[in-house]
């Protein structure tokens, strides 16, 4: 048996993956907006990562009838009226902070990505998800489930009602915790923009030592995770307001169909 | 909210986890083909890891044309019931393109579609615990001869894209994340 993996031993992983980024920028290297998915001080990401390159495909590629420069649309079938607010999806309130997340989709050229599908998916107040595997030893809240959907609207905005999810233990090593996060999906036009991610909470004291942030090496890219407060958005005597913009990476469809 | 705002950077994507399977996959999610269609088609396989080892929590998702050739899809692959919020799952005409299907515990998976029109492939995303960033390929049914992707790749390579018939309108499909010292890892595409 090896020993038990710390802290330590993950921070200071992180901290050479950090430097290694910071040298190949100083040499030329381009910046990198996502994480590279080999990145050691996330265990799980060991085997499960591709070692050959990606073959380029699509438009860059030759072939600008690829399929995934169109995708998959949704409508109003697919959401019901209270899938956007988490807090109203049972009998009584949730336990927690209330809050309101809301912000604008956008596609890399900075345009509105308009009634694409949202969906969230979050711990309750205590750091424990509905899911039958997740074995902290967290109250479960039989008034919270934990999962959103929402269209966007014709400006790209989403807005979800929720509370604010706990931290909560893993065991990536000893003593690991996630910082506070709400898990998104998004849908652009093209399945080339499809996005899963996580949005955290501004300050929270834990980022420093998840090695799932910090697998964003690039500074500024890290911090397009991070939500940030808005005290406008806060409702008074109701719920605190945070905003969050999303941009959707990848090539848009080169052709946009009538209607859409 | 000025038009002229240089767009901000992309948003970085971040793995799925393991707790996704409450809040992505949906009832009849890999079923695309309406009940008992005729032409209904099987691609399934299994997801394995670098270990060898089956991936029971991979999150599978299909896009694709239809029969017709037509990329605009259509919605309702979610489609829910407004008084109880229930899946009901698609309505049957429609031909939605679009199906999610999260792997077994044994890391299987499996899509009843229908014949895409117009090319001989499905596309795939690959989501999973310990992908820090999804994965893009393709699963190519019979014949693509003169498919551009195909004809830029090395035999050994191009054979992990292609399905392999099992007979009665079944393909199979397995996806390799890593390559596992004796099983070629599967080609995965990057689009730019
Ligand atoms: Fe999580």
């Amino acid at each position: 048996m090896s020993t038990p993996l710390t802290q330590g031993d993950v921070s200071a992983e992180i901290a050479d993956e950090r430097a290694a980024y910071a040298k190949r920028l100083a040499d030329g290297g381009a910046a990198r907006d996502h994480p590279d998915r080999a990145y050691a001080p996330y265990r799980s990401s060991v085997l499960r990562h591709p070692k050959r390159p990606l073959v380029a495909a699509g438009a860059a590629a030759g072939d600008p009838e690829a399929v995934e420069l169109s995708g998959p649309v949704f409508g109003v079938t697919d959401v019901t009226a209270l899938d956007h607010d988490l807090t109203r999806q049972h009998r009584a309130e949730p336990l927690g902070e209330r809050i309101k997340v809301t912000g604008r989709v956008l596609d890399r050229a900075g345009r509105p990505v308009r009634g694409q599908l949202v969906e969230i998916w979050q711990a309750n107040a205590s750091g424990r998800y509905a899911h039958q595997r997740d074995d902290h030893p967290a109250p479960l809240d039989p008034n919270f489930t934990g999962v959103g959907r929402t269209l966007t609207g014709e400006d790209g905005s989403y807005e979800f009602v929720t509370i604010k999810p706990g931290a909560y233990p893993w065991r990536n090593h000893v003593n690991a915790w996630r910082p506070a996060h709400i898990h998104f999906s998004l849908f652009g036009p093209a399945f080339t923009q499809r996005l899963v991610t996580q949005m955290y909470f501004p300050g929270d004291p834990l980022f420093a030592y998840d090695p799932i942030l910090q697998s964003v090496t690039d500074d500024s890219a890290r911090q397009r995770l991070i939500a940030a407060y808005d005290h406008d958005l806060s409702t008074p005597e109701w719920s605190l307001g945070y905003r969050w913009d999303i941009v959707l990476d990848g090539p848009a469809a080169t052709w946009i169909e009538e209607g859409r | 909210m000025s038009a002229e705002a240089p767009a901000p950077g992309p948003t970085p994507s971040q793995t799925v986890g393991p707790f996704f399977g409450y809040a992505l996959p949906f009832p009849k999610g890999g079923d695309l083909a309406p009940a008992g269609h005729p032409d209904t088609i099987t691609v399934h396989g299994w997801v394995y890891d670098g270990a060898g080892q089956p991936v029971p929590d991979a999150l599978i998702e299909v896009w694709q044309p239809a029969p017709d050739g037509s990329r605009h899809g259509a919605p309702g692959s979610l489609r829910r019931d407004p008084v109880t919020g229930a899946v009901l799952g698609r309505d049957g005409p429609a031909f939605t393109g679009f199906g999610r299907i999260a792997t077994d515990a044994d890391g299987h998976y499996a899509i009843r579609t229908l014949p895409p029109g117009g090319v001989p492939y499905l596309s795939l995303i690959v989501f999973a615990r310990g992908l820090l960033h999804h994965l893009h390929t393709r699963v190519y049914l019979g014949d693509a001869e003169g498919d551009p992707l195909l004809g830029s790749l090395a035999p050994e390579r191009r054979a992990t894209l292609v399905a392999t018939p099992e007979g009665g309108r079944v393909h199979r499909f397995d996806v390799r994340l890593q390559y596992d010292g004796v099983h070629e890892e599967t080609v995965f595409l990057a689009f730019d």
